[in-house]
């Protein structure tokens, strides 16, 4: 293994950039504010410098442009990453992801590519009801793309590294409120598989299936019942399109307890899928029904104790397992 | 000054309507309310009371005070995220204007939409949008309401020149133009979207002319002189409420604070803002309030006075407030029927 080095998940994130940029002449960056500015979040501060605004292009705001010339781009053998600046822009552009970028390759019969990454931020913070939505399972419901959404440092680069890599259109979504998380993260190129979910830890008495920022609430919130004795087991799914559904049914054949804890809306939700399928598929294991927890069905008012109020934390996550363990 | 079409459009290059001192005033005390509330609301950021994007309008009150007093009370508004002066110039209080930064319960829109999303439909204020480019629109479609049912309204639609880039623009134009619909288009060009400087985001520099595709009039003023924008204003609202069809007018201003709180502002200098302050839209008509000798010092600071108390009496309000009660989560989600 590479040596290991401690960084942020932006900066995991911008090594995987400029690792693939560096190899391959083919990769542009192109979005809103990616350039001059560095990134509204920062993840492309340094490359504009380091690859010029050839490399690195600053877009007019037109997501339905951007997505459709990087698509585009995409089919003329190029690798583009292409940024949405949050995830509720990409709503724009959602005709080019579905309907072209998404179908390119299957509906011409296997004779065309759109190897496009879209790279995208879901988050909050007292941005109100368009500016803090959850969108994965728009995404993960349309066959024909890759969906990931990485929780770590060590995930953000190593996902990003086999999206850069990869034949398929991926849509990549990063948490706004993790990219100053820090994690240990090899040097150079490595990369994590899609479609393989991670252990962050181990437990006996429950499963929490979960991916993102969630991840961290679980972990806090497993940490904190391990002082009661309750042992949580927390599986990352960090693909969510494919998904690594073995690791999940293992890890509840162990347990016989799953919780489904996610931050988008419950009703046709990720977690609504996770729940079935677990349902269905580790029935016979199961000692109690599954459960989920997950942002509150409302359109996220402004408003800070009202959107403290709707989603999970790490209390709620403390309160559901002890309730499915008693 | 230009115009983008073929088509006949006088162009005000200086002020045709004469303006009451009174009224000169009021202008004067107007932006200078905006001014300083929008400064308390920074203050207020910075002591975490305010949260989420707080994009201030410094340096473009002029355009909006101008612009609404040139308009019907009855006409409809619509804007962007960068609305504060634009529902200030409307004549709402400044009171729940500051609860609703403060996300309170008597909030403007009961704390659920924040800066982004000041709205008061009794003031024919429709409210702040935060996705570039989705109200035009439902401007367009608003002045659908008013042809259709005859009414003597027009809509009035503001966005930045970024937004002007987005495929939403193109598409209310082109309606708004096919049908003839009275709506006025007004471009505030404060040279940015975002770090993104207009002609690195902008195939066509003078955004007004992009009206010109849809056959509307169209033309640019200095967005900081607020007779003309007052009196230009005055007269493409007149012609879109005469059935002439859609409207577009580009105000030059500057943006003097970062896009949002927390603009690393990369992308200018320091001096390049310190080059444009002699061109404050709030100096140059105190100035010109008193070279008329309409105003002196003593009456400027007496204003101010006045203002100050006023954004001091809605920071006590907003303070006060209550924060809206959890309950309020599942309200107005649907309409009760
Ligand atoms: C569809 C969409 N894309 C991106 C953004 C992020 N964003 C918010 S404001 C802004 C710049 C807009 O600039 P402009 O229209 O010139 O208005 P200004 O902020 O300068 O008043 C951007 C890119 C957004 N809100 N909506």
């Amino acid at each position: 293994m590479a040596d290991m080095i401690q960084v942020t998940y932006r900066d995991a994130l911008k090594e995987a950039m400029r690792e693939a940029m560096k190899r391959d002449e083919n990769v542009v960056i192109m979005g809103e504010e990616v350039g001059v500015w560095g990134g509204t979040y920062a993840v492309t501060r340094g490359l504009y410098d380091e690859f010029g605004g050839r490399r690195v292009i600053d877009t007019p705001i037109a997501e339905m442009g951007i997505i459709g010339v990087a698509t585009g781009a995409a089919m003329g053998g190029m690798k583009p990453i292409a940024e949405i600046m949050t995830i509720n822009f990409a709503l724009v552009a959602m005709d080019q992801i579905i309907n072209n970028t998404a179908k390119i390759h299957s509906m011409f019969g296997g004779t065309m590519r759109a190897p496009v990454v879209i790279r995208t931020a879901a988050g909050w913070g007292q941005l109100a009801a368009t500016h803090s939505q959850s969108f994965e399972a728009w995404f993960a419901h349309v066959p024909g793309l890759i969906v990931v959404m990485p929780s770590t440092p060590y995930d953000a680069k190593g996902l990003l590294t086999t999206a850069m890599y990869s034949q398929n259109p991926v849509v990549f979504i990063e948490h706004s409120r993790l990219y100053g998380e820090k994690g240990q993260v090899p040097q150079g190129e490595f990369r994590v598989p899609f479609g393989v979910a991670d252990v962050k830890r181990d437990g006996k008495d429950l499963t929490i299936v979960t991916y993102s920022r969630m991840v961290h609430v679980a972990l806090n919130a497993a940490n904190e019942l391990a002082k009661e004795n309750i042992n949580v087991e927390i599986v990352d799914l960090r693909s969510l399109r494919p998904i690594d559904w073995e690791t999940v049914y293992n890890s509840i054949r162990k347990t016989h307890r799953a919780l489904v804890l996610t931050e988008d809306w419950m009703t046709y939700g990720i977690s609504a899928e996770v729940a079935a399928r677990i349902g269905y598929e580790t029935f016979d294991y199961l000692d109690a029904p599954v459960e989920r927890l997950t942002q509150l069905e409302v359109p996220l008012p402004y408003a800070s104790n009202l959107e403290k109020l709707s989603f999970p934390d790490e209390a709620k996550v403390m309160q559901q397992v002890k309730a499915m363990l008693a | 000054m230009t115009t983008a079409v073929a088509k006949k459009v006088s162009v005000a290059t200086s002020p045709s309507l004469e303006i009451s001192r009174e009224t000169a005033l009021h202008w004067l005390e107007q932006m200078m309310l905006i001014r300083r509330f929008e400064e308390a609301a920074e203050y207020a950021y910075t002591q975490k009371k305010v949260g989420g994007f707080l994009h201030l309008y410094i340096g473009e009150e002029s355009i909006a005070v101008g612009a609404v007093a040139a308009m019907h009370p009855d006409d409809d508004i619509f804007t962007h995220y960068r609305d504060h002066g634009w529902v200030l110039a409307r004549g709402v209080d400044p009171k729940p204007a500051m609860a609703e930064l403060y996300g309170k319960a008597t909030g403007l829109v009961k704390g659920k939409g924040g800066s982004m999303h000041f709205a008061s439909v009794k003031h024919h204020m429709w409210g702040g949008y935060a996705i570039v480019g989705g109200h035009i629109p439902l401007a367009a479609g608003m002045a659908f309401s008013h042809q259709y049912l005859k009414r003597d309204r027009i809509a009035f639609c503001v966005m930045g020149e970024g937004a002007t880039n987005i495929g939403m623009f193109h598409e209310a134009l082109n309606m708004a133009a096919l049908w003839k619909l009275p709506v006025v288009f007004l471009i505030e060009n404060n040279m940015f979207g975002m770090g993104t400087a207009v002609d690195r985001a902008s195939a066509v520099a003078n955004i007004y002319e992009k009206a010109s595709a849809y056959r509307m009039p169209a033309t640019r003023i200095d967005g900081n002189d607020i007779e003309l924008v007052y009196t230009t204003i005055q007269e493409y609202v007149n012609r879109a409420r005469s059935g002439e069809g859609p409207q577009m007018v580009e105000a030059m201003t500057y943006r003097f604070k970062g896009h949002s709180m927390g603009d690393p502002q990369r992308y200018r200098t320091k001096e390049e803002v310190e080059n444009r302050r002699p061109d404050d839209p709030l100096n140059r008509w105190e100035k010109k309030l008193i070279e008329r000798g309409w105003a002196d010092d003593a009456l400027i600071k007496e204003t101010f006075t006045r203002v100050d108390k006023q954004v001091a009496e809605a920071v006590q309000f907003a303070e006060d407030s209550p924060f809206p009660d959890p309950s309020e989560l599942y309200t107005d989600i649907l309409v009760e029927e």
